[in-house]
C-alpha cells in the first residue's frame, strides 16, 4: 500500500527576498512490511545516495555487549548467502560508486554514492545482507581486532577522547549514552559470533529501517524498485518497542580530574544534562541551538569570548556545544581552554561568572539576529549537498522526529524569541544537572 | 573571452549519463584569468583563490611567519578590528577561509546572492588591507603556540615532523610551516606584513568562481577583490631532492597504538608516466576497501582500521607516502606485511582483474565530485594550480582509460623500491629500532 504525501521541502521562508529557492521535493511512503522510505529529487547532477537507517544504535545494547552494534556495522560487509565478503564494496567500486556506513547511539546506517542508473544494484545488494548475512568464526577473529585497532587509533590514542568517555560516563548513570559507541575496551574483546547474530537477527529487519534515496530519480520509480527488492522481506513480529533506561533525577554536581601526560593543554569543561528535539515539540531545542551559537558559536563575537578572551585575558579558547539530534535527553557542553598563567579554578570561576552576568545582562539583540540570519542562510548553503539534505531525513526518523518535524524545525528556528532563549538558559544551567571536568596532564601541578 | 562547454560524460556499463559543467575560461577587465560556472539553482556563490608560494616563502628566521599571517587576515582590517569585522560578516552570513600550506595559500569564500556586493568589499578588506593590530597578533601567536604544545604531543604530528626534517634538511618541505616556539615568539608585526607582501599577490594567482553569477559579472567582482594586489612576488625555492634512505626512525612516545609514516621519493604531476602511477597506487593502497595493502593488513589479517598510501607531486619534491596504525605489539607485523606487498607490486606487477577494476572505480568516480558549487570550485583552482586546462575535465577519464597492464607493471617496476622505504614510527613499538630495514621474512 503506497501512502504517498508529497511534501515540498520548506525551504522557501516568509520573508527571504526575492530569489525563489528551487525547492526539493520530499516524498515519502510505508512499504506492506513497516520499511518507511523517503525520496529527496535533486535533479542537478545524474548522482543518487541510497541509504538505510536502522533504529538501532549502541544504546540499544544489550548489557555486557557494550561496542556489538559497530561491530554488526563491520560485519555486514562480510559475506551472504550471495556475496563473498568483501564483494559488496567491491561492487560499488566496480560500478564508480563509494560507500561506507557509520553508527551512532540511536542509529546505524549504510548507505552508497553512486551514478543514478545503479540504483536497482544498490537496492538489491542492500536488501540481501539485510536477511541473509552468513557470519563466521574467522570473520568474528578478525574483525575484532580491527574494531579494537579502531579504538586505539580514536580513543585510546587521544586524551581528550578518553576523558570525553569519562564525562559521558559520570553525566549518564543509568542510560546507555554514558557507554561509548565503539564500546568498553574490555567487552569489545569478548564480543562474539552470538552476539552479533542475535543483534543481527533482532533488529536488522524492514519494521525497523528507513530507506532514503536522495538525487535523481523519480519517486514512482524508486517506491518500485523498494516494493521488489525491501517489500519482500518479511518483518519481524518479534522486534521489541524501543524502551530505554531512563536517567534517574541527578541531586548533585558531579566533578572529576582526568589526568593523562599526553595532554597537551590543560582545560576544564563542563556538561548539563539538556533537552532534544522531540516530534511536535522543538522549540525548546531550538532556544538552545541558539544559547550554543550566543555563548560559544564564534570565537570573536560570542559572549564566552568576549568575556574570557577580549574583556579579560582568561581563556585562549572557550566554546560550547549542544547536540539537538537525539533520541533521549542530550547534552549542552562548555568549555574553557586557559590562557597562559591563568589556573583551571580561576578559568572555571570566571566561565561561571560569565553565565551569572549573561542571565542577569539577557541577550544583545544585533548578535540574536546575526545568528537567526546565518541559520536562514544555513538552508541555503545547504542545498548544495544532496548528502547532508538525505542525513537529516534519516537521523530525525530514527530519532523519534517525523518528515513534518524536520520542515518545519527551519521556521521554528526562525521563530525564537530572546525570551525563549532565556528561559531555556534558566532551566539548563543547573550545576545540580552538570559534570564539571577538569582535564589535565599532570593533577600534581594542581595544587602547585 | 573563451568559452568552453564540457559535459562530463560518465559511462558505466555502456549506460551514458550527462553531467554539464559549463567552464567559462575568462580574463577580466583587470587582467586576471580566471574560471567561472554560472550555476543559477541556489543563490549563492562560491569563491576558490589559491596563491603559489606559501609556506615556502617564510624569510630566513622568520620560519610561521606566512601562517601566523594568514591566520590573521579574518582578525581586522581597514577600518575595523577584530569584532568589528567578524560582527559584519555574521550579520552577511558569509564564510571566509584563510590556509597558508607549504605551497600556497588559499582564500575560500561562500556568500549569498541577496547582499554578494557587501560581502565582496568585506572580503576584499581583509586580502588587500589587513592591519594586524598588536592585541589581534598577540592573540592569535598564543593560539598557534598552543598549537604546537599540541603538536608535540600528537603522534602522528610527531611522526610527520621527524620524518620531513630528515628527508629535507635545508629546506623548507624539513620543517613544519607552522615555526617553533623561538620563531613564531619573535615574529613582529613588519614580519607579517612581508609576509602578506610576498605571498599574498596576482603572481602566482589562481580563481574560480561557481553559482548564482554570470561570467561578467564575476570578472567585476574579481577586480574588486584582487585587483589592488601586487603582481610581483619573490622567486620561488629551487626543487629538492628526497634525501632519507631506506630504513627506520622510531620515536619513543608513550601511547598504546605506534602510527608510522613511510615512503620514499615519487614522480612529478606532469610525467608522462603519472597516470600510470596514479592507477597502480589506486591498486596498491588509495583504493580504499579494495587496495592490496587493506586487504592483506586489515581484512585478512585484523592488523589495523586503516592504511593507506598516496603519490605527493608537491611543487618541489616528490614522494609516494604511506600511514599505518597498530597497537605497539602488532605495528612490526603491518610493517613487514606493507613491505612484502610493496615488493610483491613491484616483482609481478598487478592482475588484469585489477586493473580493469580501478579504471571503472577511477573513471565512474570521477563525475561524482562534481556535486556542488563548492566542490566544482575547489577542484578547478586545483587543476589551474597544476597546470592544466579546462578540458581535462573532459579528458581525464581517457587518459586513465588509456592506462595499459604493461604502462602499470613497468611503472610500479621502478616507481615502487621495496629498500628504500623509510618508516618512522612514532610510540612504543615491539621489535622494531632505529637502523637498516630488517630482513624481510615471509609471512
Amino acid at each position: 500500500m503506497m501512502r504517498s504525501i508529497v511534501l515540498t521541502a520548506v525551504l522557501a521562508m516568509a520573508g527571504w527576498s526575492a530569489n525563489p529557492l528551487q525547492a526539493q521535493e520530499v516524498t515519502t511512503f510505508t512499504l506492506d512490511n513497516g520499511m518507511d522510505v523517503v525520496v529527496i529529487e535533486d535533479h542537478r547532477a545524474p548522482v543518487v545516495v541510497h541509504m538505510v537507517w536502522y533504529r538501532i544504535g549502541s544504546a540499544d545494547e544489550p548489557v555486557g555487549a557494550s561496542g556489538v552494534a559497530h561491530f554488526l556495522e563491520h560485519l555486514l560487509f562480510k559475506a551472504t548467502d550471495t556475496l563473498e565478503s568483501g564483494e559488496f564494496s567491491a561492487t560499488v567500486a566496480a560500478n564508480g560508486g563509494t560507500d561506507n556506513a557509520f553508527t551512532s547511539y540511536d542509529y546505524t546506517a549504510y548507505f552508497q554514492r553512486v551514478a543514478a542508473d545503479r540504483l536497482p544494484l544498490m537496492m538489491q545488494m542492500e536488501s540481501d545482507r539485510m536477511n541473509n548475512l552468513r557470519l563466521t568464526e574467522a570473520d568474528i577473529e578478525t574483525e575484532r581486532q580491527v574494531i579494537l585497532e579502531e579504538r586505539n587509533q580514536r580513543t585510546e590514542n587521544r586524551p581528550g577522547a578518553l576523558a570525553r568517555e569519562q564525562i559521558r560516563a559520570a553525566q549518564y548513570l543509568n542510560h546507555r549514552y554514558g557507554v561509548p559507541i565503539i564500546g568498553w575496551k574490555h567487552e569489545m574483546e569478548d564480543l562474539s559470533l552470538e552476539d552479533a547474530v542475535d543483534f543481527y537477527d533482532l533488529y536488522y529487519s524492514p519494521n525497523n529501517a528507513i530507506l532514503v534515496v536522495a538525487g535523481d530519480v523519480q519517486p514512482d520509480e524508486v517506491f518500485t524498485l523498494a516494493e521488489q527488492y525491501y517489500g519482500v522481506i518479511p518483518a519481524e513480529p518479534e522486534l521489541p518497542e524501543r524502551l530505554r533506561p531512563e536517567e534517574p533525577p541527578q541531586r548533585a554536581a558531579r566533578r572529576l580530574v582526568f589526568e593523562d601526560p599526553r595532554v597537551s593543554q590543560d582545560y576544564v569543561t563542563r556538561s548539563y544534562l539538556a533537552p532534544e528535539r522531540d516530534s511536535g515539540a522543538q522549540e525548546t531545542a531550538a532556544a538552545l541551538v541558539y544559547l550554543s551559537e550566543i555563548l560559544g558559536g564564534s570565537s570573536f563575537t560570542s559572549v564566552l569570548s568576549v568575556k574570557l578572551t577580549f574583556d579579560s585575558e582568561i581563556a585562549l579558547f572557550s566554546g560550547a556545544g549542544y547536540d539537538a539530534d537525539s533520541l533521549d535527553d542530550t547534552t549542552f557542553l562548555l568549555s574553557v581552554v586557559p590562557a597562559e598563567g591563568v589556573s583551571l579554578q580561576q578559568a572555571e570561576d570566571a566561565m561561571d561568572a560569565a553565565l551569572a552576568e549573561f542571565l542577569e545582562e539577557g541577550i544583545d539583540p544585533a548578535q540574536l539576529e546575526r545568528i537567526r540570519t546565518q541559520l536562514r542562510a544555513s538552508e541555503v548553503y545547504a542545498l548544495d549537498s544532496i548528502d547532508g539534505i538525505a542525513r537529516r531525513y534519516g537521523s530525525a526518523l530514527t530519532q523519534g522526529l517525523t518528515v513534518q518535524d524536520v520542515q518545519d524545525w527551519p521556521d521554528i528556528l526562525q521563530a525564537v524569541t530572546a525570551d525563549d532563549i532565556m528561559t531555556a538558559a534558566r532551566d539548563l544551567f543547573d550545576l545540580d544537572q552538570s559534570v564539571t571536568a577538569w582535564v589535565v596532564s599532570d593533577r600534581q601541578e594542581l595544587t602547585q | 573571452m573563451i568559452r568552453l562547454t564540457l559535459s562530463l560524460i560518465l559511462v558505466v556499463w555502456g549506460v551514458v549519463a550527462r553531467a554539464e559543467v559549463d567552464i567559462q575560461e575568462i580574463t577580466t577587465p583587470g587582467g586576471i584569468e580566471a574560471w567561472v560556472v554560472e550555476e543559477r539553482s541556489i543563490p549563492f556563490v562560491a569563491v576558490e583563490i589559491r596563491m603559489e608560494g606559501g609556506g615556502s616563502l617564510d624569510r630566513e628566521g622568520k620560519r610561521g611567519a606566512v601562517n601566523l599571517m594568514m591566520a590573521l587576515l579574518e582578525e581586522g582590517s581597514g577600518d575595523m578590528d577584530a569584532r568589528a569585522f567578524q560582527e559584519a560578516r555574521e550579520g552577511l552570513a558569509a564564510s571566509f577561509g584563510f590556509d597558508a600550506y607549504d605551497d600556497s595559500v588559499s582564500i575560500s569564500a561562500k556568500f549569498l546572492t541577496e547582499n554578494r556586493d557587501e560581502a565582496v568589499a568585506l572580503l576584499r578588506q581583509a586580502i588587500v588591507d589587513p592591519r594586524f593590530d598588536a592585541d589581534a597578533v598577540e592573540r592569535v601567536r598564543a593560539q598557534v603556540l598552543s598549537g604546537l604544545a599540541s603538536d608535540a604531543k600528537n603522534p602522528n604530528q610527531l611522526a610527520s615532523d621527524s620524518f620531513y626534517a630528515a628527508a629535507f634538511p635545508d629546506h623548507p618541505y624539513g620543517s613544519d610551516m607552522s615555526g617553533t616556539a623561538e620563531s613564531v615568539a619573535a615574529l613582529t608585526a613588519e614580519d607579517l606584513f612581508d609576509a602578506h607582501r610576498d605571498t599574498v599577490n596576482r603572481a602566482r594567482l589562481h580563481v574560480s568562481v561557481v553559482g548564482d553569477i554570470s561570467a561578467d559579472e564575476a570578472g567585476v567582482m574579481i577586480d574588486t577583490l584582487l585587483g589592488d594586489l601586487p603582481t610581483d612576488a619573490p622567486p620561488l625555492p629551487s626543487d629538492v631532492a628526497f634525501g632519507l634512505p631506506g630504513g627506520v626512525t622510531v620515536v619513543d612516545f608513550a601511547t598504546p597504538q605506534s602510527v608510522a609514516l613511510f615512503g620514499h621519493e615519487g614522480m612529478k604531476r606532469d610525467d608522462p608516466d603519472f597516470f600510470a602511477a596514479y592507477v597502480m597506487n589506486h591498486i596498491l593502497g588509495a583504493g580504499g576497501f579494495e587496495s592490496r595493502l587493506m586487504t592483506e593488513v586489515r581484512e585478512k589479517r585484523g592488523l589495523t582500521y586503516g592504511v593507506a598510501t598516496y603519490l605527493v607531486p608537491r611543487d618541489l619534491a616528490e614522494m609516494v607516502l604511506g600511514r599505518v596504525a597498530s597497537a605497539n605489539d602488532r605495528i612490526g607485523e603491518a610493517i613487514a606485511v606493507i613491505r612484502s606487498e610493496w615488493a610483491r607490486i613491484a616483482t609481478e606487477g598487478v592482475t588484469p582483474e585489477e586493473l580493469d577494476a580501478a579504471k571503472t572505480y577511477l573513471t565512474g568516480e570521477y563525475p561524482l565530485r562534481f556535486d556542488g558549487n563548492g566542490p566544482i570550485a575547489d577542484i578547478m583552482v586545483g587543476m589551474q594550480q597544476v597546470g592544466l586546462s579546462p578540458d581535462y575535465v573532459l579528458n581525464r577519464n581517457d587518459f586513465i582509460e588509456a592506462v595499459t597492464l604493461e604502462d602499470v607493471n613497468r611503472v610500479a617496476a621502478y616507481l615502487l623500491r621495496p629498500d628504500a622505504l623509510h618508516f618512522t614510527v612514532v610510540g612504543q613499538p615491539e621489535g622494531l629500532e632505529s637502523g637498516p630495514l630488517p630482513p624481510l621474512v615471509a609471512n
